[in-house]
Parts: C-alpha cells; structure tokens; sequence
C-alpha cells in the first residue's frame, strides 16, 4: 500500500499579533509549526503501515524552510518526504494548490507507485478553508471522505474501507474503496512521539524538493498568484465593539431583576421567542 | 488511456471561451437531513433575497434528496423564486459524488452568477468539489457578503483566528461561489403565500456507480454545539471548581441555552475542551452570551465578541470583560446566578401557569 499525507506548515496563530498602526499582520519572527490537523493524518498513515505495512510519503507545498515539518514526519517513521517549492506556486489560492499538490501525488506515484490512500487535516489552522482537501480529491478523481474520526476496518486486499465520520449533529458510518482521500479530525488518534532511530534518521533525512521544473505536464497558468480566481480586495482589523456598559447595581435580588427587565426590553424578547 | 484521464482531470478548467454574462441570479444550495432542512439553509435565502434583488436578478434554490418536495416548497416561503428539485433514492444521504454531479449540472445549465452554501462540513465538502470542477472561486466561511456596481461577490471572512477579516473577490469565473457560516444570517419570516416555480432535475448516477455508501447515521443529541447555541452561559476561573458549572446549567436551562467555558475553566479540567470559547476553541456569536467568572483574556473574547449582547458577572470591577459586556454585575456569581435563574424563570413562565 502507498499512502500520501498532505501536510501543510503554518504560522503559530498564538503567536501572530497586529501592528496597531498599520493594522496589518505581524508575521516576523512568528514560529512555524505543522498544521495540527495534519499530523493526525501522518499517524493515522503511520498506524496503517504498522498494521498492514506500507509505503508513507509526505508532501508538502511551502517554502524551503517547510523541510522542517518533513523532517518531523520523517523522525516519525515516514518513508519519504517531499517540499514542492518554487518561488512560482506562491501567492496559491485552494485551487491552485489543489493542482500543484493533485500533480505531485501524481509524481508520487510515478516515483514510487500507485497511490491508494491519501491523508490530509480537516482544514488549516491558517486559511481555515477545508477546500483543498476536497479539490485533490476531485481532481485525480479519487472517492472522498471528510471529517473522519475513525477508521474502524480496511481490508487491505480488497480495498474496502469503514470510516465514521464526524458531522455537527452526529456520526455517519460510511463504506467506501481505496483509492480514497480521507481529511481527518483530532478525535481520530493522538499522534506519537519521535523514537530516538526516527530522530537519527530525520537528522541525517534531506527532503526530496520538486520546482517547477520537475513537473513536465504542468500548466503555469493554474499555478500561484496566476492560477488563483480569488483575490483579497483588501483586510482589515474589526472595530472594538463600542460597547456603553451598563453596570447593574443593587442587592442580588435588584440586578436580577433589572437584567431580566432590561434584556426583555431589546429585541432579544421576539428573536429569542421569549415573547 | 490513462494518461489522457489524467490530463484531462488535473487541468480542469471552463470549456472554450465562456460568456460570462450570461450567468445571471443567485442559488442556494439548500442542505438537508432526512428531510429537515438546515436552518442555515433558510438564513442563506434570507441573505441571498437581499443580494438578489440588489442585482435585480432571481433567487433559486437547490433542493436534493429522497422525498424532499416539501422542502422545495418551504424554499420558495422562505424567499426563492425557483427551485430545482432533484428526488431520487441515490440522493437520501449526502454523498459528494452524486451530489456534485447533481449540483453541476444545474450550475451549468442554469447558470447561476452567485453560487452559495452553509459552512457546514457537507457544505464545504460538496463546495470544494464543485469549485474544482467548474473550476471557479470559493471562499470560505464567510460572515459578510454584499455584490457591487460590478456584480462581484464580495464575501468576507474572518482571517488570523478572527484577529482580521478579509474580502475576497473572483473576477476571472462564475459562478463566485462561498460558504458561509451558519447563525450569522436571519431568515425571512416563512410566508406560505409566496409563489414560485419548481423544476425537476434528473439524478443520472446509477447506485452501482456509486462507490461510497452510507451505512447507517447515529444522532448525537448531546453533542456540544456551541456555533448555533442562541444563548452561551459559559464560566471561568471565577467558578471554584467543577460543582460551578451546576449554576450555569440551570441558567441554561431555564432559556434553552448551551453550557461554556473559557480557557481556564477547560485547562484546570473542570470542563471537557468541546465547551471551550476562544482562540483554540470554538468561535461563536450567539444572541445572548453570558460571561461569569471570566476576566476576558483576548483569547477568550475574540471567540465570542460577535455575540449580540453579553452580560459579564465578575467579582472584579476592573476585569476586562466589563469593556465590551453590555450589562456588567459586580458581585458573586455564587449568589448572583441562581438570583438571576429565578428571575427568568418567573418572566418565562406563562402567566396562567404560576
């Protein structure tokens, strides 16, 4: 079995502040860190190659410092990672990237055989969209599982599988075949430490880098900035809410009753059906 | 052969040169569970009506499953003026395939200039897929939308853990598709008088070509759902201990609203992580939200600053929650709550039942 795990290297968004002047991001100096998402899906890939034995390769869309997060899953027991990088995929959009991350699956699969699973978080902590997980899917043609917290059997000869997956008001326990794309949430496993040989070997590990070049079919104008249809016309930071507090004062009994007057007083008594 | 599959699926993209201008009127992709529609489904219509008519342009509907011809109705009361209704046995659980085949179809018959959805996992999950399709641009999670002089689409979304908003465009494609979050938008009053044309779509795929099967669905109705709680009650540090949360539940109870925490509350482990608000929580903006024994770290209220109105119950006059609380009470949440639990309670209870 080989199994792709698409992960992604974000900002830290504890760690992101806004320059009250400009009010524009302060990304300086702000840690990179792997999508927490995603690293469900690298252990998820990684149970599976305990369990059945399997071929795991990571992949990556980012810039050269994004070696770090492959090296993470490498000392993690990753076979192979891989860093799409090239200066011409910034500025990507979901869509772009969906095509950028869909031909290196393909590539993957050149180098190293056909894909039957493919792995990936629920959605960034950054972007926060859930669309390219999605668009891969779509665009190599692959079934397509959202949201799943647990596997509960693959049959690894027949390529049937079980998932339940996560929905607002429920679980929903669907069967399907590989070749699949599952996006995962956190319930589904808790990811595991490096061993000391993993940390060895991610040590002496150099991810695999792919450019442009090393994709022959690539259309450049689906890539980065060029091949990304939506544009941010512009972002700013909310107001504060100016908010004239109106501090209740009085014996407990008084505020109570002055807070339930007043709430029924605005239009909380129809949006609510207290009328 | 397989190569040619592969070219063609990768570099997905509109056939030839298209008219953009003959994409006209706006559709909303209405979302169902056993025949309940999603409420964010008749809120979108109540959005979309505005947008509509802003564009002097139609508002349709989508309408797909097994026995939904009462929701296509329900569409038109809640503001559409067509429906496309698909109604087959293949649709009775969401699936992306079927769905999406469904859905492209009518896309480009119909031909719709705003395409939009819930953002809801099925939402999103059958949002993706089409706008790589088609292909065009998908926003997510919008809290904003409006269209300009130029009919462009302009939905924003929050940015950065709601430290920003966006406005997001696409000029190149139609339809400018997003999903947008559900209890943001208020629906129209249904009026049943409303009229409007329903049109059958017809559902292709046979269930042999369906992969993907749903075997079974199981409700959780004690899950915690704190994005479309209408009234938050949530505590913090303030409440002692876990036996706190018993005063907040009652609250909760008497006006049907949902137990929270803040941080604090979550990591001392007095409460389960699924109720927390905040940067690494859930965000949310209910109608009404109270905040007892919380100070108001930024983590916490950029999670719940949205909320209509707050009251904020804390011991200390210089807690920063009292900044963007509507109604503050200094005092002890312990003596103050269960004051306030009977006071709705008298209030909520009918006259002719005291």
């Amino acid at each position: 079995m080989h199994i792709v795990v698409c992960i992604k290297q974000v900002p830290d968004s504890k760690e992101i502040k806004i320059d009250p002047k400009t009010n524009t991001l302060m990304r300086q100096g702000v840690p990179a860190v792997v999508n927490y998402y995603d690293m469900h899906g690298v252990e998820e890939a990684l149970r599976i190659k305990d369990k059945y034995g399997a071929r795991v390769t990571v992949i990556t869309m980012g810039p050269p410092s994004a070696d770090k997060a492959l090296k993470q899953c490498i000392s993690l027991g990753a076979d192979e990672g891989v860093l799409v990088s090239d200066r011409a995929f910034a500025g990507a959009d979901t869509l772009a990237t969906s095509y950028v991350l869909a031909s290196a699956i393909y590539k993957a699969a050149d180098t190293w055989g056909p894909v039957d699973m493919i792995f990936a978080g629920k959605q960034t902590s950054d972007g926060d969209t859930g669309q390219v997980g999605p668009g891969i899917a779509c665009r190599i043609d692959y079934e397509q599982l959202t949201y799943v917290q647990q596997i509960e059997d693959i049959n690894p000869d027949t390529g049937e599988l079980i998932v339940h997956r996560h929905l607002e008001d429920g679980v929903e326990r669907v069967k399907t075949r590989t070749p699949v794309l599952i996006t995962v949430v956190t319930e589904l496993n808790t990811p595991r430490r490096a061993s000391l040989p993993g940390m060895l070997r991610a040590a002496r590990y150099t991810p695999i880098v792919w450019t442009t070049n090393d994709f022959e079919e690539l259309d450049r104008s689906k890539i980065g900035l060029r091949g990304s249809p939506t544009i941010v016309s512009k972002t700013w930071v909310p107001e504060p809410k100016h908010v004239s507090t109106d501090m209740l004062t009085g014996t407990g009994n008084e505020v109570a009753a002055t807070l339930v007057e007043n709430l029924f007083g605005t239009e909380l008594k129809h949006s609510l059906g207290w009328a | 052969m397989a190569e040619d599959k592969r070219r063609k699926m990768i570099g997905l993209q509109p056939e030839g040169d298209v008219d953009w201008s003959m994409y006209r009127g706006i559709m909303v992709v209405v979302e169902q569970r056993s025949g309940v529609a999603k409420p964010v489904s008749w809120q979108l219509l109540g959005e979309a009506r505005r947008l509509a008519d802003k564009l002097d342009a139609p508002l349709m509907a989508l309408v797909m499953g097994q026995d939904v011809s009462h929701i296509a109705q329900q569409a038109i009361g809640y503001g559409a003026d067509i429906v496309y209704h698909a109604d087959a046995p293949e649709l009775k659980d969401y699936r992306t395939r079927p769905y999406s085949r469904v859905c492209l179809k009518v896309i480009k018959t119909y031909r719709p200039e705003i395409v939009l959805m819930g953002a809801t996992y099925t939402g999103r999950d059958l949002a993706g897929a089409i706008a790589t399709h088609l292909p065009t641009g998908l926003t997510a999670d919008s809290t904003q939308l409006d269209v300009d002089d130029e009919r462009l689409l302009l939905a924003s979304r929050p940015a950065f853990s709601e430290k920003m908003l966006a406005t997001i465009l696409c000029k190149q494609f139609k339809p400018q598709m997003a999903t947008v979050r559900a209890g943001v938008f208020q629906a129209l009053p249904y009026d049943e008088k409303r009229t409007g044309k329903i049109i059958a779509v017809h559902q292709d795929m046979h269930e042999n070509d369906i992969v993907t099967k749903v075997l079974e669905f199981v409700q959780d109705d004690n899950r915690v759902n704190l994005e479309d709680a209408q009234v938050i009650v949530a505590g913090g540090r303030g409440l002692g201990g876990p036996d706190g949360f018993k005063l907040l539940h009652e609250l909760a109870n008497v006006l049907g609203g949902t137990v929270a925490a803040s941080r604090a509350a979550t990591d001392l482990g007095w409460i389960d992580h699924a109720y927390q608000v905040g940067q690494t929580g859930t965000t949310v903006r209910p109608k009404l939200y109270f905040a007892i024994g919380i100070s108001g770290a930024v983590q916490h209220v950029v999670g719940m600053q949205n909320s209509d109105y707050i009251v904020a119950i804390n011991k200390d006059p210089n807690a920063p929650i009292f900044q963007i609380a509507n109604y503050g009470i200094v005092g002890d949440l312990f003596e103050i709550v269960p004051l306030l639990t009977k006071a709705f309670q008298e209030r909520l209870t009918p006259v002719m039942a005291r």
